[in-house]
C-alpha cells in the first residue's frame, strides 16, 4: 500500500463507541474533495464509497494512478457536477487508504493491527464520517450518495441523523445484506483465510502477504458484479491469445485471464485484513432489524427527499431489494423516487458509464438543488 | 396543458397530498405543486417517462399500480388521481377499489366510448372507432376495458362509490353532468371527469 504521506486526513479525537462495544478515539480519517464550498455551505455532497472503494472518487487516484472510481459520475460537468457542487468522499474507517484500519500501524508493536483491530459496522462507519461535517463546519449537507455498500451508508445516514441531508441517493443496495451477499463475502473470506501467508491475520504488510488468497476473494466477487449477459457478450468462449485448447489449466478462455488480471491488481492496492472486516460489516448490515423489524421507523423523523436507483441486470442487489426501501418510504409518506435502469452490466453499473442513469442523477440533483 | 389537467386541478384544494397515479411526463403534477402548494407523488409504468419525472425532480416511483398501489397505506392521500388509464387496467375494479382505500377523494377521467362519433363510427363504418383520446387500432390497443361515461357512473352507484361531481369536457368546453343530463352529456362529452369517495 502506497504512500500515505500526500493524503488529506482528520484526526477524530472524542471517543467513538463501536457497535461490538469498543471504543476508538484519536483515529484518522482520510478524505477527499472535489469543486468548491459555496459561501452559504449548501452545496456539499458526502459520498460513500463501496467494498473496494476510497476516498479517491474522481480525476486520477494518486495510489494506483488509475481513475478514481466513481470518475464517470464525479467531476465538472458530471452527474455530480462539482462546477456546483463541492464532493467530500472519506475512505471508510477498516479501510486501507489512510484512514484508520487493520493496515494501520500500532506503534507500541511497529506492525499492523491487523486482526487486533475492532470488527466495525456499517454504523460505525457512518458515524466517523459524520465528522467530517464538523471539520467543514457544515450545518446540512445537500446530498449523501453512494452505490452497493456506499448505498448502505447512506441509508444508515440518513437514519443516525435525520435532517443533516436535504437529498439522499442509496443506489443498487439494500437495507439488509442477503443470505446469498453473506454467502459470497464469506467465499472471500475463506479464500483469504485459508492462504497460507493470512497467518491468522498478523501478516507484516511488507512481504509475503495473502496475495492469492486475496485474489481469489477478488475474483469471486467480481463475477458477482456483472451479469451473465454482459460476461456472455463481452467474453462469450473466445480464448486468450491462441487458437484452440491447451489440455491445460492454463487460462484458456479470455474470462479466465481477465479474472486472473482483476485478481492481480487488486491485491497492490488492497489489504487482505480490510477486506474480511469490510465485508463483515455489510454482513452485519440488516437496517430493518436495527428498527425492530420495520424500515420505516428508520426514517420516520427524516424530512430527506429520496431518490433510490435500482439496475435491472443487478442479481446481487436486486431490485425487489432496493424497492423495499421504497416500500417502507412510501408508508411513512415520505418523498421518494424510485427508477430501474435497463442495462446489461450488473451491479457494476453504478460504476460504469450508464448515459442514462448519469444524465438522470445529474437532471436530478440541478433541479432539485434550486428548488 | 391540456384542458383536463385544469379541471382536474381545481377539484383539488390547496396544500392537500396528491397521489397521481400512471403521472406520465409529471405535467400535472408539476402545474400542481407550483399552483396547489400541494404535495404531490407520482406512480408511473414507463422508465423512459419515470426518468423525465425524476430529472425535474418530482417524487415519482416506477410502478405498475395493478401491483404496486398497495405500497401506500390507507387514506394516505388527500387525492389521488387516475387521469384516462382506468381503461387500460387488467382489472380496473380492483384498481378502483385500492384508489379509494389510499385517497380520501379520487379523480378518476375517462375516454368516453359513448360520444357519438364512436358510435356513428360503429353504426355506419362497422369498425372498431378511432378517436382523439382512443387513437389506437383494435389489434394495438393498451385499452382492454372501454367503458361510456353512464357505464362508469352506474358502475359507481352499484358499487356504492359516492360522486361528488362529474364534469363533462368537450373540446374546451365544461359543463356538469347530472342525473338528469346523463343520457345526453354521455352522447357529447369526449371525457368524464368523476370525484369520487368511498
Amino acid at each position: 500500500m502506497g504512500n500515505f504521506g500526500k493524503m488529506n486526513s482528520i484526526t477524530i479525537k472524542q471517543p467513538l463507541k463501536l457497535d461490538c462495544g469498543k471504543e476508538i478515539s484519536n483515529f484518522p480519517l482520510a478524505y477527499e474533495t472535489y469543486g468548491n464550498l459555496n459561501e452559504k455551505k449548501d452545496n456539499a455532497i458526502l459520498v460513500f464509497h463501496a467494498l473496494t472503494g476510497d476516498q479517491f472518487a474522481s480525476g486520477i487516484n494518486p495510489v494506483t494512478n488509475k481513475d478514481g472510481w466513481w470518475n464517470y459520475a464525479v467531476g465538472p460537468g458530471k452527474a455530480f457536477d462539482t462546477d456546483k457542487f463541492f464532493v467530500i468522499c472519506a475512505n471508510v474507517i477498516g479501510g486501507c487508504m489512510g484512514s484508520y484500519g487493520p493496515g494501520t500501524i500500532d506503534p507500541s508493536t511497529n506492525k499492523p493491527i491487523g486482526t487486533n483491530f475492532p470488527v466495525i459496522t456499517i454504523n460505525d462507519m457512518v458515524n466517523a464520517q459524520y465528522n467530517l461535517l464538523d471539520h467543514f463546519k457544515i450545518e446540512k449537507l445537500f446530498a449523501v450518495a453512494g452505490g452497493s455498500m456506499g448505498g448502505m451508508q447512506v441509508l444508515q445516514f440518513v437514519s443516525n441523523f435525520p435532517n443533516k441531508a436535504k437529498v439522499a441517493l442509496p443506489i443498487a443496495c439494500t437495507a439488509s445484506h442477503s443470505a446469498q451477499n453473506i454467502a459470497f463475502n464469506e467465499l472471500g473470506r475463506q479464500a483469504i483465510m485459508s492462504d497460507i501467508n493470512w497467518k491468522d491475520g498478523l501478516y507484516d504488510g511488507q512481504t509475503n502477504n495473502p496475495d492469492k488468497g486475496l485474489a481469489v476473494a477478488r475474483m469471486a466477487a467480481h463475477i458477482t458484479y456483472l451479469s451473465k449477459k454482459g460476461l456472455q457478450e463481452k467474453f462469450g468462449r473466445n480464448l486468450q491469445e491462441r487458437s484452440d485448447l491447451k489440455f491445460g489449466f492454463d487460462a484458456d478462455f479470455q474470462i479466465e485471464s481477465y479474472l486472473r488480471y482483476q485478481g492481480s491488481v487488486f491485491v497492490d492496492r488492497f489489504d487482505a485484513n480490510s477486506y474480511l472486516y469490510i465485508t463483515r460489516a455489510m454482513d452485519y448490515f440488516d437496517l430493518t432489524k436495527q428498527y425492530g423489524g420495520n424500515l420505516s421507523k428508520a426514517f420516520k423523523e427524516s424530512k430527506t427527499k429520496f431518490f433510490i436507483i435500482s439496475f435491472t441486470s443487478d442479481w446481487l442487489y436486486p431490485t425487489t431489494e432496493n424497492k423495499d426501501v421504497v416500500i417502507a418510504l412510501n408508508a411513512i409518506g415520505a418523498d421518494v423516487g424510485f427508477v430501474e435502469i435497463k442495462t446489461d452490466k450488473g451491479h457494476d453499473s453504478f460504476l460504469l458509464d450508464v448515459p442514462d442513469f448519469l444524465s438522470t442523477i445529474k437532471n436530478y440533483l440541478n433541479t432539485t438543488y434550486l428548488k | 396543458m391540456k384542458e383536463e389537467f385544469k379541471v382536474i386541478s381545481q377539484l383539488v384544494e390547496e396544500k392537500s397530498r396528491v397521489l397521481d397515479v400512471g403521472c406520465g411526463d409529471g405535467i400535472l403534477m408539476e402545474y400542481l405543486s407550483k399552483n396547489k402548494v400541494v404535495d404531490v407523488r407520482g406512480l408511473e409504468i414507463s422508465k423512459e417517462k419515470v426518468k423525465k419525472c425524476l430529472s425535474n425532480g418530482l417524487a415519482v416511483v416506477e410502478g405498475n399500480a395493478e401491483h404496486d398501489l398497495k405500497q401506500f397505506p390507507n387514506l394516505s392521500f388527500d387525492y389521488v388521481i387516475l387521469s384516462q388509464t382506468l381503461q387500460a387496467f387488467m382489472s380496473p375494479e380492483k384498481v378502483i377499489k385500492d384508489l379509494l382505500r389510499v385517497g380520501k377523494k379520487v379523480i378518476v377521467t375517462i375516454p368516453n366510448f359513448g360520444h357519438w362519433k364512436v358510435r356513428v363510427d360503429l353504426l355506419f363504418k362497422g369498425e372498431m372507432p378511432i378517436t382523439k383520446n382512443l387513437p389506437y387500432e383494435w389489434y394495438n390497443t393498451p385499452n382492454l376495458h372501454m367503458c361510456t361515461i353512464q357505464d362508469f357512473y352506474n358502475f359507481c352507484n352499484n358499487k356504492g362509490i359516492n360522486i361528488f361531481k362529474t364534469i363533462s369536457l368537450n373540446g374546451q368546453k365544461t359543463s356538469k353532468i347530472t342525473s338528469s343530463n346523463l343520457k345526453f352529456k354521455n352522447l357529447i362529452s369526449e371525457l368524464g371527469i368523476f370525484l369520487l369517495e368511498k
